[in-house]
């Protein structure tokens, strides 16, 4: 299948700001800034960026949870701004969740089964005896046991409501699952258990994901393809292991400089941004990374480089580059 | 030469339910930190890294209580010391950098009031002094024009910025040695590689001891000299930081390790089966036997004491001395 499961196309979403009610407004955040990427079936892709990049953002519109205020997201072919009621409910099943914090995103008074069980009963008439079979099913597959279903969530530790969590996303058969930050709320034993079993997942049932984190080096692990996200734009997108190999933009080289290593004299590029990451609702004109690149360039300040293919498969916004 | 601090067989256990359930947080442990030396205190949430800090400055919760050890510091036994005696030593002799920088800061006075405190009461600073002092606290830990940044108020800075004001009162009453417990994790990547070469410029500067708490092997590979890894309460292995990556002897560090995804590569992670222990309840003989992959009888049974590995730190674990000679078998 040539067509991606998701293209998302110069999405766009901006949040206006100040001013009391009826007021004016003083500015608009740019959450997020005109991005484009895709995601094919049975494929991942990471997005990486730090707080405040608009990676949250990008996954609410992807779940159809904000209106995008331009651009456009087009799944298996349909643009979802312009489904039907009934056809938006049944996008909203195929496209699933799974956030960072396994303690909040699971009702403490409910029982385990039926919080797995939740969704599909939103979404299809199934019998109770169907539903039973389908939710020991989804926590043989997530490795619980099935007795877990009479339990509540507090008697699980984090990394068991993780799995959880992940049943319940992929109990409506969900083609694409949006991964908030899923690991980084659990103790570092724990983290590899997921991000394995995420692996299995998809290799069994051909899922895909939008993976979102800041940890480069487990969005590399888990994705073919990594976007690095900076101030609402991308910055930069390509394979993952491309993008380990040889990171084409000054942001990217720094996240990877920044990136600790696995033993203590593993080397370094050393490039150490200076400054931090402007405020959204001010954004340095031209390229928003000029004020910390140490690559600036006089053009950097006037003009913004737009996101342009500079092998196959392979985009980099940035003025060195084009 | 004795070192800076030396803690011996630390025991600190909390008492809940009029003394029917202990929860032994810290359980016999042992390390030293030289001068100038940063030294890793590495484990997962729950293993008594942090319950081993607040011992150090005996800022222990009420239930809490160390029963027995000593933690010696140039040579004072600070387990003897009274409160009134430890507010002389906190702040001038050993400082803290704790996690959320938010939560350290009084909001209700400015970073001028919060960076002079200590110099105040410690150095016996004042007026113009004092100010100059403080100006050069901030501008060591690289805040931007610190005569204007001074008058401002916790939330007015970033989250970096603030951490870089909690390292510059950790510095002002210039201590020996500072516990950083997890400094970074709340910052993003970027800032926090600000943030630790900072500190290890500080460290270069003053020649100040570190003791670096954290759950992120990276951290450590980027910045210690000597690591222990704990679980469980106690110390299962410590050595120089090469040898722990590159002779790692116990299978809990060996496990660790294999268990974080390495940049580029795509190999299959190793994930250590089961849950973290609940102290309160700990399998009988080497507390992580349920988890470890080459678990023999004697494990289930016996716990294993601690063997010297030829002068480079040492290893809780029955395994070691069936495959070499080190230290008593």
């Amino acid at each position: 299948m040539d067509r991606p499961l998701l293209d998302v196309r110069d999405l766009q979403k901006h949040f206006p700001v100040g001013g009391a009610l009826f007021g004016k407004t003083r500015g608009v955040v740019k959450a997020v800034d005109g991005i484009s990427f895709t995601i094919k079936s049975g494929e991942t892709l990471g997005l990486v960026g730090e707080s405040g990049c608009g990676k949250t953002t990008t996954s609410k519109l992807v779940l159809a949870a904000e209106e995008p205020t331009a651009g456009t997201i087009e799944f298996e072919g349909r643009n979802i701004a312009e489904l039907s009621r009934a056809d938006l409910q049944d996008y909203r099943r195929k496209v699933q969740v799974v956030f960072q914090d396994p303690y909040s995103s699971l009702s403490p008074r409910m029982r385990v089964g039926d919080i797995i069980a939740e969704p599909m009963k939103a979404h299809e008439a199934l019998s109770s005896a169907e539903v039973r079979a389908r939710v020991t099913e989804l926590l043989e597959l997530v490795g619980l046991r099935p007795d877990a279903a009479r339990l509540f969530p507090h008697e699980f530790s984090g990394g068991q409501r993780q799995r959880l969590a992940i049943a319940r996303a992929l109990s409506t058969k969900a083609r694409l699952v949006v991964l908030d930050e899923p690991v980084s709320a659990l103790d570092v034993s724990i983290r590899a258990h997921i991000i394995t079993l995420l692996e299995d997942i998809q290799a069994r049932l051909g899922v895909s994901y939008l993976f979102i984190a800041h940890d480069l080096a487990a969005v590399a692990h888990v994705s073919q393809q990594t976007a690095v996200m900076y101030l609402g734009k991308l910055v930069e997108v390509a394979d993952s292991l491309e993008l380990c190999a040889s990171p084409l933009h000054p942001y990217t080289k720094a996240l990877f400089a920044a990136s600790l290593p696995s033993h203590p004299d593993e080397p370094r590029e050393q490039i150490v941004l200076s400054g931090e990451v402007p405020s959204a609702l001010n954004p340095p004109r031209g390229c928003s990374f000029h004020p910390r690149c140490p690559f600036v360039m006089p053009r950097c300040s006037e003009q913004a480089p737009g996101l342009s293919e500079v092998s196959p498969g392979r985009r980099v916004a940035c003025h060195l580059y084009n | 030469m004795a070192p800076l601090l030396r803690v011996s067989d630390l025991r600190t256990y909390y008492f809940g339910f009029r003394g029917t359930r202990v929860v032994k947080a810290v359980d016999g442990v042992s390390f030293s930190v030289e001068a100038g030396e940063t030294f890793g205190l590495v484990g997962e949430s729950g293993c008594g890294k942090t319950t081993t800090c607040h011992s150090i400055v005996r800022l222990l919760a009420p239930s809490a209580r160390i029963v027995s050890g000593s933690i010696e510091l140039e040579g004072e036994d600070l387990v003897k010391k009274s409160q009134a005696e430890m507010r002389r030593i906190r702040g001038r002799r050993i400082a803290s950098i704790l996690q959320d920088p938010m939560a350290s800061l009084d909001p209700l006075f400015s970073i001028y009031d919060q960076v002079a405190e200590p110099a105040y009461y410690h150095q016996a600073l004042r007026g113009q002094t004092l100010r100059q002092r403080v100006k050069e606290l901030l501008a060591a830990v690289r805040i931007p024009s610190p005569e204007r940044r001074m008058k401002d108020f916790p939330h007015q800075l970033s989250g970096g910025m603030r951490q870089r004001v909690v390292g510059a009162i950790a510095q002002a009453g210039s201590p020996r040695i500072i516990i950083a417990d997890e400094p970074t994790t709340n910052l993003d990547v970027t800032i926090q590689l600000q943030y630790l070469n900072l500190l290890k410029d500080l460290q270069r500067a003053t020649g100040v001891a570190l003791i670096f708490v954290t759950h992120n092997l990276g951290i450590v590979a980027k910045m210690c000299d000597k690591v222990a890894v704990m679980y469980a309460g106690k110390i299962v292995e410590m050595q120089s930081v090469r040898g722990l990556f590159y002779r790692s002897r116990h299978p809990y560090t060996k496990a660790l390790l294999d268990s974080i995804p390495k940049l580029g590569v795509k190999e299959r992670l190793y994930g250590i089966p089961g849950q973290p222990p609940d102290l309160s309840a700990l399998p009988a003989g080497c507390s992580f036997h349920p988890r470890c992959q080459q678990v023999m009888d004697r494990c289930r049974i016996e716990e294993p004491w601690q063997h010297d590995l030829n002068g480079d730190g040492n290893v809780r674990c029955w395994l070691p001395i069936d495959e070499e000679t080190a230290g008593r078998g």
